[in-house]
């Protein structure tokens, strides 16, 4: 998986793999998404009503996606403001701003194979949003 | 092998059509076309002439495809006219003297406006309507006359109530001038048209704001009074003030190359030909509305023309058969002299005999005056074949029965007149029947193209050539198209197997008011960046859920532009457009604005659509900034939505010397009558105070232009990616039925346009085109105008602000953060530059992913 430019640049983020406490949960509407700051890193937060298989669902019906926050197709930091919803199944993100698809799973664009944002490992704590940073 | 030289002079419509069926038979390569026009254009839609007027391009009039420009084996030699022919030398000479020699000459060379011999039909001000150069000339003469600074409204005068006529009367209304037409006989359309037909026409045409006057001439033309203008004086003594007179008289063939060169000409003129189309001169031939052609049996040089285009197509092809060694000729039912009026808002057709002339022939006339139909069919003896027939203001049945001219009617005449009668579909019509007759495309034709893979319109036409020319039988070919099965996918996206307009009568029906219950009923999977925007576009129309478009599951469904009630630029801030109505602001506004552009570092820039936009706001600072709006009086602007974006306003009779209306006043009122509107698409407007149009009215999605007696409305224009001009739908309108005409409109519009589809597509995508639109929403055809207009009530009752809406409610506002978890830390790549005293983002070079220090710069000059 490779990196964007501007993630590489963010080089105060702790080193190793690291739980990272975000927000409560019901601070997500389900069907939409949201941007964290985490160590100078801009993640995009997805809360979707359930039923995308299971990983990372504490809360009964909800699944949390995170990827990163910046559009690689327009360089801006928007993808947590783009509108959820499926391809073929599998659960995307449209980038704001020229509208190409990006996977919540892989981070693959789906429109654009050039192109792919990071994946992070999400969970659900005590109602906590957690974040996996590496 | 030689190639021989075949030379046309003459390129309009018949001439063009000889070199296309030559260019597409000749595979052998055996001839090469040289072609002499007179005109300095190639060859256009003279047929569609008219549609100049209603901003159709030259280029979109041409007939001249690029394959034929690029041919080698085609010389075309335009602003060249053919001034003698020398038969034993075989060549023709042009007026500038060059000299050309021909293996074969084929005269398409038309016919020429007659204009009848009155005294001071050569003033200034009178011209003939037949060329492009013709209409540029009448547009620039009415121009000149609106434009001139005196009071009292400005007239034409056409002579000759034909249809052509009638056409160019339009035309003058169009151009902002009072049309009057003079017609010698004692009814329109003499030709096609009988006595009963005639009568409805005139009122109909009456109703159009055309003054008619039949059965008096026009006795001379004058200079006016104080050498303004032109006076024509009639037969009954009456004097009318003309700024424009158009004879539009008749034509005459275009005949004297052959009359010089001594070739037979018939009696009432045009160059005498045989049945396919040869001169006395086996080397020449002609084609088009200069041939005559000989009829049968007579005796000397009794010959017809004719007027019409679809019989010099068929000699056209006629003759390109023969120069190939072919052995065709022309036969009657090539020579079909079928009409339908193409005047906007008056429906008249006439086909075949339309005025019962064959022996025996029997007339069935359904005449109601109240409805205002006149329906006449004309048929055999024994009523069973169909012979012509007469439509006046509903010439709906045209298509099909001008198909089944010569066949065996299915069904008794009257029933198939009647209101309410006998509707015959495409189906029940044989494969022989000529379905475009402009093209001679029969529908076995058209059925085998469509078995072959021409699944819509677009494709039928290329390959079949139907529905190139006049476009009166478009609809048909749309019927057979659903008739043999071809399904176009309307669906909106994977999830809905539906077009928008099903979804639409769906929410509309069931009243269901969230996406996730209409996606699991009638979709499938989670939706999309495509159908959840118009989910959420028909949701805030119907009104079938909370009053703002941020309540509850909605919010999910919304662009970001709409989320965030602002337009989301490159570098991941917004920009801010309060409403302007009209384009009226008050010193303290503009004060106001400016102060929070400051205070918020904002760059400012005046819009294209009258209003002040701000740009490079952070998502966090939306509601601060907008709570400051909002108290100094502000709303949103909608210019992140597909709705009402603007009303745009020239200044009117408050200030201008030539404002007949308050166009201000009008703007503003229709700006915060439909403010907030959601639709397929956004929707802009504009007035203009009066025919000077300074707002831009005719580019909108509905335009308003002032008249001495009310409002025009215009519709279905727009700028953009495909400029169109908007049409219009009604003159001078009172302001009730003007704003009540509106709310139909936008409502039909709302109900039934695709996703993403701007009025203009819509309308041409609809069946009966304006017309239809026209009876929709003005004469009620569909039973459907209350409920257009309590949606309307509905709407303007329901308003309020988007955004003192947000500002109202703490879990709306709650969304308007930088980060979950740092709200109010601005975004870390949001950066800006200096740009001319204001601040721009930082260059991106889109794709290439690297940042660029500062966007290319301008050399600005003085600076
Ligand atoms: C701000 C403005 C340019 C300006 O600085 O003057 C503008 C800016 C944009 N226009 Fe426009 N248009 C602006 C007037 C126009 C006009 C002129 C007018 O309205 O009189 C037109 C041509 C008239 C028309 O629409 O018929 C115009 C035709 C378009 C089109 C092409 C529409 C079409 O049917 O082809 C688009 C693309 C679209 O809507 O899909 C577009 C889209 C856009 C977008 C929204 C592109 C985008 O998605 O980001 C631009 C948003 C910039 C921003 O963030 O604010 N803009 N745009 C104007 C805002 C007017 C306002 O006060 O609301
Ligand atoms: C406003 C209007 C509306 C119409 N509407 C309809 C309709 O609805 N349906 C319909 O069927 N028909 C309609 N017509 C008629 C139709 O346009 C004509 O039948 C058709 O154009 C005839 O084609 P043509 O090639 O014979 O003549 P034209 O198209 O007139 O072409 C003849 C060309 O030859 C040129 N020419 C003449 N003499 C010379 C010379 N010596 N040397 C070189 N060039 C020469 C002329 O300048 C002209 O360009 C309409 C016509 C007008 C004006
Ligand atoms: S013309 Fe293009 S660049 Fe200019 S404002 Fe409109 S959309 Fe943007
Ligand atoms: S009938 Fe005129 S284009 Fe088909």
């Amino acid at each position: 998986m490779t990196m964007t430019a501007q993630s590489c640049d963010s080089g105060t983020g702790p080193v190793g793999l690291r739980w990272e406490t975000v927000c409560r949960l019901d601070r997500l509407q389900p069907g939409r998404g949201v941007a964290a700051l985490l160590g100078g890193r801009q993640v995009a937060l997805f809360r979707l009503p359930g039923a995308f298989g299971d990983e990372g669902a504490d809360d009964v019906n909800s699944v949390v996606y995170a990827i990163d926050n910046i559009d690689p197709c327009s360089g801006a930091a928007v993808l947590s403001r783009g509108i959820v919803g499926d391809r073929n199944g599998q659960p995307v993100v449209a980038s704001p701003i020229y509208k190409q698809a990006f996977s919540l799973l892989t981070g693959r664009c789906l429109d654009d194979p050039a192109q792919e944002v990071e994946v992070h490992k999400v969970r659900v704590v005590d109602g906590w949003i957690q974040v996996e940073l590496s | 092998m030689n190639t021989k030289t075949l030379v046309i002079v003459g390129h309009g419509m018949v001439g063009h059509r000889l070199v296309e069926a030559m260019r597409s038979r000749d595979e052998a390569g055996q001839w090469r076309i040289v072609v002499f026009g007179q005109e300095s254009r190639p060859a256009y839609d003279r047929v569609s002439l008219s549609s100049y007027f209603e901003g159709a391009s030259e280029g979109e009039l041409s007939l001249v495809a690029d394959d034929v420009r690029r041919d080698q084996a085609v010389e075309l030699r335009l602003g060249a006219r053919v001034v003698a022919v020398d038969r034993d030398a075989q060549t023709v000479r042009t007026a500038s003297g060059q000299t050309r020699g021909y293996d074969t000459l084929v005269l398409a060379t038309g016919s020429y406006p007659f204009v009848p011999p009155v005294p001071g039909r050569d003033l200034p001000g009178c011209f003939v309507y037949r060329t492009l150069d013709d209409l540029d000339a009448i547009r620039t003469a009415a121009e000149a006359a609106v434009a001139r600074g005196d009071p009292g409204r400005r007239s034409g005068v056409v002579v000759g109530g034909g249809l052509l006529g009638l056409e160019a009367a339009r035309a003058l209304r169009l151009l902002g001038l009072s049309p009057h037409v003079v017609e010698i006989a004692p009814r329109l359309m003499p030709v096609q048209v009988d006595e009963g037909g005639g009568a409805l026409l005139r009122r109909l045409v009456e109703d159009l704001d055309v003054a008619v006057r039949c059965g008096v001439s026009v006795q001379s033309i004058a200079k006016g009074p104080r050498g303004r203008g032109l006076v024509a004086a009639l037969s009954d003594g009456i004097e009318l003030d003309a700024d424009v007179v158009v004879f539009s008289a008749g034509i005459r063939p275009f005949d004297q190359l052959a009359r010089a060169m001594g070739l037979p000409v018939g009696e009432r003129g045009g160059v005498l030909v045989n049945d396919y189309c040869r001169t006395a001169d086996e080397r020449i031939y002609a084609i088009g509305e200069c041939a005559a052609i000989a009829v049968r049996g007579a005796v000397g040089g009794v010959g017809r023309t004719y007027g019409l285009v679809a019989p010099g197509y068929a000699m056209a092809e006629v003759v390109a058969d023969r120069l190939l060694g072919g052995g065709a000729t022309v036969t009657a039912a090539d020579l079909d002299t079928s009409t339908k009026l193409k005047l906007l808002g008056v429906d008249v057709a006439s086909f075949g005999d339309a005025h019962a002339s064959t022996r025996g022939a029997l007339e069935v006339v359904i005449n109601d005056p109240v409805a205002g139909s006149y329906q006449k069919l004309v048929v055999s003896d024994d009523a069973k074949t169909l012979l012509g027939g007469i439509l006046v203001g509903d010439a709906s049945r045209y298509a099909t029965l001008r198909s089944l001219m010569g066949s065996k009617l299915p069904a008794d005449p009257v029933a198939m007149i009647a209101p309410g009668g006998v509707a015959v579909g495409a189906d029940e019509l044989p494969d022989s029947a000529q379905i475009c007759s402009c093209n001679a495309v029969t529908k076995g034709t058209l059925r085998a193209a469509i078995a072959k893979g021409a699944h819509d319109v677009p494709a039928l036409k290329a390959c079949t050539k139907a529905g190139t020319t006049c476009g009166s039988c478009l609809p048909t070919l749309k019927l057979l198209l659903k008739q043999s099965g071809v399904t176009v996918s309307k669906a909106v996206c994977e999830h809905f197997a539906c077009s928008r307009q099903e979804l639409f009568q769906i929410v509309a029906g069931t009243g269901i008011q969230t996406f996730s219950e209409l996606v699991a009923r009638y979709g499938s999977g989670r939706g999309c960046d495509i159908c959840k925007p118009a989910v959420a576009s028909i949701l805030a129309s119907t009104g079938a859920c909370g009053s703002h478009i941020l309540d509850g599951e909605q919010a999910t469904l919304q662009d970001t532009n709409d989320h965030f009630l602002a337009n989301l630029q490159r570098n991941g801030t917004y920009s801010v457009i309060p409403r302007i109505p009209g384009g009226e602001i008050t010193p303290e506004g503009l004060i106001a604005i400016g102060e929070i552009a400051r205070d918020f570092k904002l760059y400012t820039k005046i819009t294209g659509g009258q209003r002040i936009d701000m740009f490079g706001a952070r998502v966090e600072q939306l509601p601060a900034i907008w709570r400051r709006l909002v108290d100094a009086g502000f709303e949103s602007g909608h210019a992140y939505g597909k709705a009402l974006r603007t009303v745009k306003s020239c200044v009117g009779t408050d200030w201008c010397r030539y404002g007949v209306q308050d166009s201000v006043s009008m703007a503003i009122l229709l700006e915060l009558r439909y403010r907030g509107l959601r639709s397929p698409h956004k929707l802009k407007s504009a007035v203009s105070g009066c025919a000077r149009e300074c707002a831009e009215a005719r580019s909108k999605d509905f335009g308003v232009i002032a008249t001495e007696a009310g409002w025009n409305l215009y519709v279905c224009g727009n700028g953009g990616f495909r400029p169109r001009h908007a049409d219009l739908l009604a003159a001078d309108l009172g302001t009730e039925t003007l704003v009540r005409t509106i709310d139909r409109f936008l409502m039909f519009y709302i109900r039934t346009a695709d996703r993403l589809q701007r009025t203009a597509p819509w309308l041409e995508a609809m069946e009966g085109g304006l017309d239809h639109l026209r009876e929709v929403i003005m004469d009620d055809k569909l039973g459907i105008c209350a409920e257009l207009d309590a949606a309307m009530a509905r709407h303007v009752a329901g308003y309020s602000d988007e955004w003192r809406g947000v500002l109202e409610d703490p879990v709306k506002l709650a969304r308007f953060n930088s980060f979950v978890n740092a709200p109010g830390t601005p975004d870390p790549t949001v950066e800006f530059v200096d740009r001319r005293g204001q601040r721009v983002p930082v260059g991106y070079d889109r794709g290439s992913q690297r940042v660029l220090i500062s966007g290319p710069t301008l050399q600005v000059a003085g600076k």
